[in-house]
């Protein structure tokens, strides 16, 4: 199945790759011709290669949903990669649109050279079918991360939000390549399609498994920020600028997801009990813990942080049951998730911007201050809550119904038992935009084209997505169908 | 194709929500006038729907269906036959009520009357929906309009506890309720939403054993059944006027709707089963709600218990599972649902002018306010089952099933309406009668819109008692469609 020999297939298998690197190229160019104010093109510059590379990969790269490998294994090209790449393209180029806002960043070219890099690192991860790749992949998308996070480089809580971003990430890179290593060990192989043959094959005791799994989980626990790998999220979150915190929760968590299901899927099919367990026992902590902490913040990023913890939570309640229809329920959720905490950061960015605090006392009275964000925030803070017709309550029920469609009925307790505490928090929030007396009665201003565009993209994917299911699901199928092949 | 009238029926609030929010804020008429345009369209189409549906055909009619995710088994489907069918005619009469009774809204109108029709929308969706799936959407759409009404335009005093506490008690209970429909769909085996579909899946009994709890109960906690009733009371008192009256008017039935509909309808075996338990539970409710109703000294909180005593009737009919319960159930959601929308459309209309919902404060209103004196009299005679009103249509069928399924919850019921009449007199007497205190000597009659809405709320319900076959004979037709699964299970 893999060819010694190039062909064309093989360049299209990475197009958007390609496209990425080349709009990278670009933008470090223009950014070093444009001078002063011009610069504020550059993030419609990249949303708008961005599309353009989205439009060019669904016109001419598109796999077959099996797909195959690519580039001496390295790479499998199927719907999986596909979709995902589609998913962090949108990610990127969001966040771009939303970086003019923010003041600190969105007149720097490296800012947006630095986003492209990390989202070709993203695009590798999904696609990613060797363990070398894999590793390279992540530390491809992490290290811009790091230096994003840390950006302001005047802001000491940038600055500390990026070195602890880093640890952090080191450490669980470290952790997780030594889990790869033992893999590697066990197996004489890092081609994650033939691992799970050759580990069946050597008869590794159970214990030594389930400690490679656990290494390997413990890696992908630190990327989608589940409980007990979850102690950067809320400082980074804090610390960084804000277009930056919406990319790390939503386009970097779902790459940490895709990378996670294949791993465990493909490489370790036949120890599904095993996994299985690890994964309900990561995803009830998330859940609790996320949900829990976010009860007490005053600060809208900080709760955001601890819900986006126990978003992952509900998230890897459909990669836990193992069964296609849990990965199809992942998907859509994630789906769901991007579009919903890029608009509610989006929304954040703005406020910040505006009263230089994201303090909940901040939004007081958003609904007055601008009726059309208090709507926003609406279709926001129900579709993180999961309540129809917003899109994260298709996601919820997809994943509650993936667990008791496996019988893991305790895990879909857990789920509605933090469901409703989620939407506790979220309602007083909608309370504090609706209710409470804002400091400052004035008006907001009008916001700048990109950022109103950035937004109104998102609460649209929220509307869509909560009630036109057809098309995002059968992409989730898709997903699934290609991740499970066996 | 048949002109697609549910659909109408159903989208023309949602639709008008939406126009709603794109209108300019300062078009404050325009906003109201587009709002009672979409109620006065409900309720012409719910009272044509009534007036054309085929009652010796029976069955689900007006059927619509679309694929919605063919995948899951998912599709938009509606129908309605005679128990969905006045709950229907019930909402369109609220939803034009509560706009009229909203006209001074004052603070951001806009947003106030879009979510009201949100809400319209969906007890109509939940109403007509024959697909699991579509009835839990507009069952859960109803979540962010109850919660941000009740906190931005309910009372100031209780709002945020209120409307938090409703709020939550609600979506528990929804949770519940999808757990128990996820495992009935995964349950079935037949991946499918459609409930008619699902009613011949013949389960097993230890299955319905194990569910039934969850969906009835979920579904139930909406129709205020004792022990879960607290939010009623509390979220009710806190929301505005019209939110109140769409809450316990029809909210309340859609509760009560889903639990008969998806807990009763889809497993049956397992009500039989259960039925004990929901008796002794709406047993409490009756007598429990009463005696509290009797002691509050808050307008307001009197009809709110009275809202859960009342409940407590329609449960009661439920759980009997016999052809009299069920008709007097179905009789009564609708008879009390009028009934109380008219209620709390009087003690809105009182507070606006007294400013104090305190009953000692109050007295002697019936000369400053006859219409509402009036009307609450109504009200309180059709609460207490008088015959020649709609309460006794609907009360009294409830009782002669209570007594076939076990005399002593008749007895037990029928001392909580004795407690009815005591407090419903005493409200009359000290509200309506007696001295004016002073504070209230400037208080001035209703508006115009005011008497439309008693009027016509009230002539309704003496018109139903008068002339039951107006509308047994539709509920009849449908309670066969119960008896007929319980009955073949």
């Amino acid at each position: 199945m893999v060819s010694g020999e190039f062909t064309s297939a093989m360049v299209l298998a990475i197009l958007p790759e390609i496209g990425l690197v080349a709009l990278a190229a670009i933008l470090l160019v223009v950014d070093l011709l444009w001078r002063g104010e011009t610069r504020r093109y550059l993030g419609w510059l990249t949303a708008a290669g961005l599309a353009v590379i989205m439009l060019l990969a669904i016109l001419f790269a598109r796999p077959a949903v099996e797909g195959g490998l690519m580039w001496g294994g390295m790479l499998r090209f199927d719907s999986a990669g596909f979709v995902f790449r589609m998913l962090f393209l949108a990610g990127a180029a969001l966040t771009a649109l939303y970086a003019a806002v923010t003041e600190s960043v969105r007149l720097r070219g490296e800012f947006y050279a630095l986003l492209l890099v990390s989202t070709l690192g993203m695009s590798l991860m999904a696609s990613a079918a060797d363990l070398i790749m894999l590793f390279l992949a992540i530390e491809t998308t992490s290290i811009p991360l790091y230096a994003l996070a840390g950006f302001v480089l005047r802001d000491q809580k940038s600055v500390e939000a990026g070195v602890k971003y880093l640890l952090f990430g080191a450490m669980s890179s470290a952790i997780l390549l030594y889990g790869f290593s033992l893999l590697y060990g066990f197996t004489g192989t890092t081609q994650l399609y033939n691992l799970s043959a050759t580990f069946q094959a050597g008869g590794i005791p159970t214990i030594l498994i389930a400690a490679v799994i656990g290494l390997v989980l413990v890696g992908f626990s630190f990327k989608v920020s589940a409980v007990p790998f979850h102690f950067w999220a809320p400082d980074v979150y804090q610390g960084a600028p804000t277009p930056v915190a919406g990319f790390l929760s939503t386009a970097s968590k779902a790459a940490g997801f895709v990378a996670l299901m294949r791993v465990v899927t493909v490489a370790f099919p036949e120890q599904s009990a095993l996994w299985s367990i690890m994964i309900a026992v990561l995803a009830t902590a998330s859940m609790l813990v996320g949900n829990y902490l976010a009860l007490v913040q005053k600060s809208l990023k900080r709760l955001l942080a601890y819900s986006s913890i126990a978003q992952a939570g509900y998230m890897l309640i459909g990669v836990a049951v193992d069964t296609e229809f849990g990965l199809v329920a992942s998907t859509y959720y994630l789906m769901a998730y991007l579009v919903t905490n890029l608009a509610a950061f989006g929304i954040v960015a703005w406020v910040e911007h505006n009263t230089g605090s994201d303090d909940l006392t901040a939004f007081a009275g958003l609904s007055r201050r601008a009726p059309a964000l208090g709507l926003a925030m609406i279709a926001i803070m129900l579709s993180l809550g999961g309540v129809p017709p917003f899109a994260g309550f298709f996601g919820k029920l997809l994943v509650f119904g993936s667990a008791i469609d496996k019988g893991m009925i305790w895990l879909a307790l857990v789920g509605i038992f933090n469901a409703i505490i989620g939407l506790y928090y979220y309602l007083v929030i909608l309370k504090t935009v609706y209710v409470n007396e804002p400091t400052d009665s004035a008006r907001l201003p009008k916001a700048n084209l990109s950022w109103q565009l950035a937004l109104g993209i998102c609460v649209l994917g929220i509307l869509v997505l909560g009630f036109w299911f057809q098309p995002f699901y059968s992409f989730a199928q898709n997903v699934a169908a290609s991740i499970r092949i066996y | 194709m048949q002109f697609p009238i549910l659909s109408v029926l159903i989208f023309t609030p949602l639709a008008a929500a939406l126009i709603l929010l794109l209108l300019p804020e300062e078009k404050k008429n325009w906003i109201k006038g587009l709002a009672l345009a979409a109620g006065i369209i409900v309720l012409a189409l719910s009272v044509w729907l009534y007036a054309s549906y085929d009652i010796a055909a029976g069955g689900y009619q007006f059927q619509e269906r679309v694929d919605w995710l063919p995948a899951l088994g998912i599709s938009y489907f509606v129908g309605v036959d005679g128990i969905s069918l006045p709950l229907v005619f019930l909402s369109g009469l609220v939803i034009v009520s509560g706009v009229l009774v909203s006209w001074n809204v004052h603070d951001r109108p806009r947003e106030f009357f879009s979510f009201l029709m949100f809400l319209g929308a969906s007890v109509l969706g939940v109403f007509c929906s024959l697909d699991l799936f579509m009835l839990f959407f507009f069952f859960e759409l109803a979540v962010f309009p109850k919660y941000l009404m009740i906190v931005t335009w309910g009372s100031p005093k209780t709002r945020e506890y209120g409307g938090m506490k409703l709020t939550l008690y609600l979506f528990i209970g929804s949770m519940l309720a999808l757990i128990g429909a996820l495992a009935i769909y995964f349950g079935s085996g037949l991946r499918t939403f459609d409930m008619l579909a699902l009613e011949n899946a013949g389960f097993a009994m230890a299955f319905q054993r194990l569910w039934f709890p969850f969906v009835f109960l979920g579904f139930a906690i909406l129709g205020g059944i004792f022990p879960f009733h607290s939010w009623a009371p509390d979220g009710h008192v806190a929301a505005p006027t019209a939110i109140s009256m769409l809450l316990a008017g029809v909210e309340m039935k859609v509760g009560a709707f889903a639990a008969l509909r998806v807990g009763i309808m889809l497993l049956p075996e397992g009500a039989r089963q259960w039925a004990w338990l929901i008796l002794i539970l709406a047993t409490v409710n009756v007598v429990y709600g009463a005696f509290i109703a009797l002691i509050q000294t808050d307008f307001k909180y009197v009809i709110g218990f009275s809202s859960v005593s009342h409940m407590g009737l329609v449960l009661i009919g439920f759980a009997t599972l016999s052809r009299e319960g069920l008709i007097g159930a179905g009789m009564q959601m609708f008879s009390h649902g009028v009934m109380t929308a008219l209620f709390f459309s009087i003690v809105g209309m009182v507070y606006d002018r007294a400013h104090t919902r305190d009953i000692p404060k109050l007295g002697g209103l019936a000369r400053k306010m006859p219409w509402a004196a009036i009307g609450f009299i109504v009200g309180g005679l059709v609460s207490m089952g008088m015959p020649g009103f709609s309460g006794f249509v609907a009360e009294f069928p409830v009782f002669m099933g209570a007594w076939r399924a076990a005399p002593v919850v008749a007895v037990i019921a029928i001392l909580g309406i004795l407690i009815t009449a005591g407090y419903i007199f005493l409200v009359i007497r000290r509200v309506f009668f007696g001295e004016v205190p002073e504070e209230l000597a400037g208080v001035t009659d209703v508006t115009v819109k005011d008497k439309i809405v008693i009027g016509g709320l009230a002539v309704v319900m003496i018109g139903l008692g008068v002339f039951p076959s107006l509308m047994v004979p539709m509920v009849e037709s449908g309670v066969k469609t119960i008896l007929a699964i319980l009955g073949g299970a």
